[in-house]
């Protein structure tokens, strides 16, 4: 008697065993906390319906922590089988300590264009080791019910955009523009990288800077320093103890008129502000009337796969999914401000998210300039930046103090910059 | 012949648990540590390289010069707790042993609670009283007709480290008067009333026969406070993030070490300038605490009643 129940109760581990491993969860690592919901709610679902047996679980962390937490799971072996890859030197460190496998030869890698790939590939572009995702194009974002209540139009030169401020200031209704520079990066991604591409001239000037043929004194680096340094008067009583959520705040509450942003906050923002009132963007201003205009379209977010996974066959079954066009389509649209790097065309509904894609067509794109090889050493000139582009704004450094400092940095350990 | 004690082995066995757990987790740890930064990474893989990490932290103008502001913030830190936290501690303390005050027990209760408080609550729930857009600071200031005197004091160089420490004083302002609560509960009544006695009452009884008895728990105080305000991270961490703005004035060895050790945003985490911080932050403490036992508690004197 007692053997028989032995035998059912053995029989019956063994056959939920066996049940349980037809079924392969992957898990997703990422610092996208703000996507859970869409993650959950619409990618994987279609993913999971067309491919049964292979379950998702997407498990995010704070976007400031993630770097850390990763290199640590990683290193400790309890990482997730996907990862979500930061662009350039992040990601690039990961994959030649081995963390990362290589993708080259994943089907849907054609279907990106090698820009797309470039933040993800090695010095070489040999090999490639995540799959492109989504860029995010920095520009303006205002409040049209305000602008038309003042009677504003958004400004196309650097001197129409001070005598914009200075009317919505003279009004005083606004607060003219929301940003704080307590967490500093605030400063540094939607101001001085946002504003930079005019005055250093996009690709021309980054590459050069990589090559060491133009330096951070140069009036092209200097020069958004120097705008930087005017937006004080703009911005919010105590504005050095405002944080992001706060400027976010401020704008969603429409107590501030302009909004230094990155395409990212389209999806935050249309919902917080819940057709209170309507929103525009502008890309940023260019010195002078008929300059080419140059905007951040930067290559933001990627898939990997950890080389450590225990279902290397299904996770690159994901990321060929991730590749497609029909992931692009539902990406971009459930993400609107992520634009996909997919070459397939991407219909979006969001308008303003069509507004910021359409700038691709006018102006000229290229990253954030601190990005590729030039974050490489110590000081990091990205961690710099930021520091340097609070201190332009409160004033505690003046803009070729900070450039001086920046390039010194720079030089002390990029072999280019040593001449 | 005398005989030969038996080894006594329940001593041993009462003492095994806390000694491995401690080793386990503590000792072992920090001898990885100072190992950690005798390594660092060369052209293939891990190599040894002595000294070298400490020559960097110390010679190199950025390392020396984000080291030496890390600790002269600490400093600065420590301090204000020295000269904030713990008289108050102790004014407190001796306010709450008179045995005239009534609702002692509240009182007591009240400025202990911040204490068990998580770092992270305290951070931000200070953050928003001071924020200059939702905070109730500037209103509160307002209404006394003083609102001049608010400012944004998180965000600005000069205040942020000096507000950030009067922070931490106000959570942690219990454990002094606690302490120094029950050592001012423990002087016998003979002593008092003998100090009555011979006329020695209020502030100078205070100052010439209570002081004296709770110098001793002063003495650990002091070195309590100096253990956890440079070990400090937490508060800072929370308030002001890794990179401890504005312009690093609120940088701290802790937030130093954790953006070498952990990287920060785009900057790798080193591990061996991490741990070679850690190794020199606890140096540091370790002189401190050395300088307390040898040079001060041991002239300090005791009571026995």
């Amino acid at each position: 008697m007692t053997k028989t129940i032995r035998l059912a109760l053995l029989t019956s581990t063994l056959l939920t065993g066996a049940a349980w491993a037809q079924d392969v969860t992957l898990t997703i690592e990422s610092w996208r906390n703000d996507d859970l919901a869409i993650w959950q709610e619409k990618i994987i679902p279609a993913f999971e319906a067309a491919n049964p047996g292979i379950k998702i679980n997407f498990a995010p962390s704070a976007p400031p922590e993630y770097n850390a937490v990763l290199n640590s799971k990683l290193d400790a072996g309890s990482a997730g089988d996907l990862i979500t890859c930061r662009p350039f030197d992040a990601s690039l460190e990961l994959f030649k300590k081995g963390k990362l496998a290589d993708l080259s030869d994943l089907a849907a890698m054609a279907n990106f264009s090698d820009v797309a790939k470039s933040a993800w590939q090695t010095d070489d572009g040999a090999q490639t080791f995540c799959v492109p995702m989504a860029s995010v194009i920095h520009g303006f974002i205002y409040n049209k019910t305000a602008f038309d209540e003042l009677g504003l139009t958004p400004p196309r030169t650097e001197a129409e955009f001070f005598a914009l401020l200075d009317k919505i200031k003279e009004d005083g209704t606004y607060i003219p523009m929301a940003m704080g520079t307590a967490d500093q990066w605030e400063a540094a991604t939607m101001g001085y990288q946002n504003i930079g591409p005019n005055y250093w001239h996009g690709e021309e000037g980054r590459k050069a800077l990589i090559e060491g043929t133009s330096s951070l004194t140069d009036d092209g680096w200097v020069a958004p320093f120097r705008q930087l340094a005017k937006w004080k008067d703009y911005l919010g009583d105590g504005f050095e103890a405002q944080t992001y959520p706060d400027s976010q705040n401020l704008f969603t509450l429409g107590r501030a008129a302009i909004y230094p942003a990155g395409s990212w906050e389209i999806g935050v923002f249309g919902p917080q502000i819940g057709g209170a009132f309507e929103m525009g963007a502008f890309p940023p201003p260019v010195p002078a009337e008929g300059d080419t205009c140059y905007i951040s379209d930067h290559t933001d977010i990627a898939l990997g796969m950890n080389a450590a996974t225990k279902h290397p066959e299904e996770a690159r079954k994901f990321l060929e999914w991730v590749g497609s066009s029909e992931f692009a389509s539902l990406y971009a649209n459930a993400l609107p401000g992520f634009f996909s790097l997919n070459s397939a065309p991407v219909e979006m509904e969001d308008p303003l998210a069509r507004e910021f894609v359409g700038w691709r067509e006018t102006c000229e794109p290229t990253i954030r300039s601190t990005y590729q090889i030039l974050s490489r050493g110590t000081p990091n000139l990205e961690n710099e930046t930021w520091t340097a582009s609070a201190n332009v704004i409160t004033g505690a450094e003046t803009p070729e103090a900070a450039a001086e400092r920046l390039q010194q940095g720079l030089a002390a350990w990029h072999a280019p910059q040593q001449k | 012949m005398a005989q030969r004690k038996a080894f006594r082995w329940h001593i041993a066995v009462f003492l095994a648990p806390a000694v491995l757990v401690y080793t386990a987790i503590m000792i072992v740890p920090l001898f990885g540590t100072l190992n950690l930064s005798l390594f660092n990474t060369g052209e293939e893989g891990r190599v040894f390289v002595g000294l070298r990490n400490f020559a960097t932290l110390f010679g190199d103008p950025r390392w020396s010069a984000s080291f030496w502001n890390a600790l002269g913030n600490n400093a600065w830190f420590f301090l204000v707790h020295m000269l904030v936290q713990n008289p108050v501690g102790v004014a407190l303390a001796a306010l709450l042993s008179s045995p005239r005050l009534r609702g002692a027990a509240f009182y007591r209760t009240a400025i202990f609670i911040p204490t068990i408080l998580s770092f992270v609550i305290v951070g931000f729930v200070w953050k928003l009283i001071l924020s200059p857009i939702w905070g109730i600071a500037p209103g509160m200031l307002d209404a006394v007709g003083l609102k001049g005197l608010f400012a944004p004091w998180l965000g600005r160089e000069g205040t942020a480290l000096t507000t950030l420490a009067l922070i931490s004083v106000w959570q942690f302002v219990g454990i002094p008067m606690m302490l120094i609560y029950a050592a001012l509960l423990s002087i016998p009544d003979e002593v008092i009333e003998a100090a009555e006695m011979d006329g020695v009452t209020g502030w100078s009884q205070f100052w010439k026969i209570k002081l004296p008895l709770i110098l001793p728990s002063i003495g650990i105080i002091s070195i309590l406070t100096f253990v956890g305000n440079f070990n400090a991270f937490d508060l800072i961490y929370v308030t002001q993030g890794a990179l401890a703005g504005p312009n690093f004035s609120t940088d701290i060895l802790g937030t130093f070490l954790y953006r070498t050790f952990f990287g920060f945003q785009l900057q790798i985490g080193d591990p061996h300038m991490g741990a070679t911080i850690a190794t020199a932050m606890f140096g540091i403490i370790l002189l401190g605490v050395s300088f307390y036992l040898f040079a001060i508690q041991r002239r300090l004197r005791r009571y026995q009643f």
